[in-house]
């Protein structure tokens, strides 16, 4: 679908990440876009050029998009509102705040197993205090009026009033994911083994790691998601990743069809404009 | 110069003077109220009518950048923005480049105020070497050479053993110690409230307790050591009630807020903005509620700016990587004034605030208009709406979050030693 012919989309990842990264531009390529990635650990922000100062060189270069993964909060916000207004921004994840681009693809995937959101019961375990993936799925899924969202962690993994987005907070797996629809099992980044966030590997996977015995507390249609990339034994065991409730692979697959449908809209490139200036050109 | 100002409100809280009336000013001192001495000859005549005349302001804290950051201000520059905001002495805390830890460093401020400075520019020294926390400067010397107090700045001194030996040294030498109470430990790499910003914006918070642990930790420090302290920027409600409670009890302590924490909450971060980055961070409401309280109740003695001038590109990053801080000694008066709107208190006590509270904190000679004092004075438009823009700014610094703001109170004319200093233009 060449949508996006004759545009250049850069992907600026200040973070590393495969995931994301391949599927931004598997998704830019279908769409017939010019790519240019940008690892910048390895480019001129340790030279000390400044940021601002590379977007401007970038800007330059005509780049129609940026697609900016950053690891602190607010930065895609941030170039975003110093780039010039024709250059579109897409936050593919700005440290513990967003990664709206994640939040979508879930629900689409959400939305092809459950039809309705108006009656789910999401239950959301983890880290999340530390979670972007967390923070704009509980954006998406109270934006489009699910019955309630749960988020289960103990209580140094919890953001203090996080009831103030609209979830209800869980400590313990067995109630959190009693008669849920969607159990959606976050990452546990290595990092929080220290500084007493947790004590162990061990503790964690038998308190909050997703086994098909907790998982059956759950609706038995429910579906079992995770972002990637999985910790096997340490937030979700292997048959439960790979058993047959679990739709992690149809989540990286949406991932695609996602992110080339919101690179062409923000381009103002969808197949229907597409359609009505090829009209517009026989007429 | 002899100046005559002539049928303005006089408020001195220091001396409970609040009434319509003449100032008299003789060379450098003040000689009378009320009525002309003697073969008084009026070099200049300011018509104060509808006008308040107090005494020039007296800032707790403001940083001047020179030595060492003169990309974001110098004396020069941040001086006369004193001078625009009323204040006609400041104080400087230590965090310069090169350190205050030697009495050479408030030498050279003190000749370079001396040279360009439109206003008295006093300094508190480094309670340790290089602000480590471990090794202690040596104090009488930097009292010697001016220094009015001693502190460690941002600098929180981790070690609850070398803080007591410090107060102990501190205490003998009759001085007072300024403290900013924040336990690192607990605000680890924190830039905001821990809160509903910090959670939605994804930010690393700092709680409360960073504040109160720390303060409680030195209340009981003061009370066994007996030094005279001063606890800085105090931005939590609770902070502010155990500080009432050891005031209750008779303990040595004063406190003062910044002009900004009474009316700004982690809420006016909005979306990423770097201007509402300061240190303590903007907490919430009731905080808020709760340092109005102290001032009203006296709690708190003074309101200071704690004005932090930057260069454009401090704040021109994601916000955790901008440099936290406000240039705000030129809305200093108008924000404090905003209380006697908003919590009701009087005028006099406002100016207190601002004036007799921070000079007796610091035990300066300054904040008073009583006669044969210092002829530092400052006369205000208290009725003056005027509308905060980049432009209206002396300082270097155009960072401030109440650029857009409009508000009640300018000030008309700044007298330091008996010379005008800055005059508004019409």
């Amino acid at each position: 679908m060449p949508l996006l012919r004759g545009k250049t989309i850069a992907n600026l990842f200040f973070e590393a990440s495969t995931r994301t990264r391949t599927t931004f531009e598997l998704a830019a390529k279908r769409l017939s876009a010019d790519v240019l990635n940008i690892s910048i650990s390895t480019s001129a922000a340790v030279k000390g050029e400044s940021l601002l100062d590379m977007l401007r060189n970038l800007e330059a270069m005509q780049c129609d998009m940026f697609v900016v993964r950053h690891s602190e909060s607010g930065a895609a916000h941030f170039i975003a509102t110093h780039v010039a207004p024709h250059v579109s921004v897409i936050n593919a994840g700005d440290g513990c705040h967003a990664h709206p681009t994640q939040a979508m693809l879930d629900m689409f995937t959400i939305r092809r197993h459950k039809k309705d959101f108006s009656d789910l019961r999401v239950a959301i375990v983890g880290d999340i205090k530390h979670s972007r993936v967390a923070r704009s799925q509980i954006h998406a899924l109270t934006t489009l009026g699910v019955a309630e969202v749960r988020v289960i962690a103990p209580k140094t993994l919890i953001p203090r009033q996080v009831q103030s987005l609209g979830v209800h907070v869980f400590h313990k797996m067995e109630e959190g994911l009693r008669d849920v629809d969607v159990v959606i099992m976050l990452r546990l980044q290595n990092e929080r083994m220290q500084g007493a966030y947790l004590p162990g590997y061990h503790e964690y996977f038998q308190l909050f790691g997703l086994t098909s015995e907790k998982l059956s507390l759950a609706k038995p249609d429910a579906i079992v998601m995770h972002p990637g990339p999985i910790n096997r034994g340490v937030e979700i065991d292997s048959a439960v990743a790979d058993g047959k409730q679990s739709v992690i692979l149809e989540q990286v697959a949406n991932g695609i069809a996602v992110r080339m449908a919101i690179m062409s809209m923000a381009l103002g490139r969808t197949p229907d404009a597409a359609a009505s200036t090829k009209r517009e050109r026989l007429l | 110069m002899n100046i005559y100002i002539k049928g303005g409100r006089v408020i001195d809280p220091a001396n409970n003077v609040d009434k319509v009336t003449d100032l008299f000013i003789r060379e450098d001192k003040i000689i009378s109220l009320d009525k002309a001495p003697n073969g008084f000859q009026a070099e200049l005549t300011i018509d104060a009518n509808n006008c308040v005349v107090c005494p020039g302001l007296v800032d707790m804290r403001a940083r001047l950048r020179e030595p060492g950051l003169e990309n974001k201000g110098t004396i020069e520059s941040e001086t006369l923005a004193a001078a625009h905001g009323g204040v006609t002495t400041l104080c400087t805390p230590p965090d310069t480049d090169p350190i205050i830890d030697t009495p050479a460093v408030v030498d050279l401020i003190r000749h370079r105020v001396a040279e360009v400075g439109k206003c008295k520019v006093i300094t508190l020294g480094a309670l340790t070497v290089g602000l480590q926390g471990s090794q202690l400067s040596e104090i009488d010397h930097l009292k010697k050479a001016g220094c009015v107090g001693v502190t460690n700045a941002y600098c929180y001194i981790s070690s609850a053993g070398v803080m007591r030996r410090a107060m102990e040294y501190v205490a003998s030498l009759d001085m007072t110690l300024y403290i900013h109470a924040e336990d690192k430990e607990l605000s680890e790499n924190g830039c905001v409230h821990e809160g509903e910003i910090s959670t939605r914006l994804g930010l690393a918070g700092i709680p409360e307790c960073a504040e109160t642990i720390a303060v409680s930790r030195d209340l009981m420090l003061i009370e066994k050591t007996g030094v005279r302290a001063h606890f800085c920027q105090l931005s939590t409600e609770q902070a502010v009630k155990m500080v009432a409670r050891a005031q209750h009890d008779g303990l040595p302590v004063t406190a003062d807020v910044t002009a900004h924490q009474l009316h700004l909450t982690e809420m006016d971060i909005g979306y990423f903005n770097s201007l509402c980055h300061v240190s303590p961070p903007l907490r919430n409401h009731r905080d808020l509620d709760g340092l109005r309280d102290a001032v009203g109740r006296g709690v708190v003695s003074a309101i200071c700016s704690d004005h932090q001038p930057h260069d454009v590109d401090a704040k021109l990053a994601p916000f955790a990587q901008t440099e936290s801080g406000i240039s705000s000694i030129e809305t200093l008066l108008p924000l404090a004034l905003r209380l006697v709107d908003e919590k009701g208190l009087s005028l006099s006590d406002i100016i207190a605030k601002l004036t007799c509270g921070p000079a007796n904190i610091l035990g300066i000679n300054a904040g008073t208009l009583g006669v044969s004092s210092p002829a530092d004075v400052c006369v205000f438009d208290p009725e003056s709406y005027w509308n905060v823009t980049e432009e209206t700014f002396y300082s270097h610094g155009k960072n401030s979050p109440f650029i857009g703001w409009e508000l009640k109170g300018q000030v008309t004319h700044t007298i330091l030693d008996g010379e005008v200093v800055f005059q508004l233009k019409n």
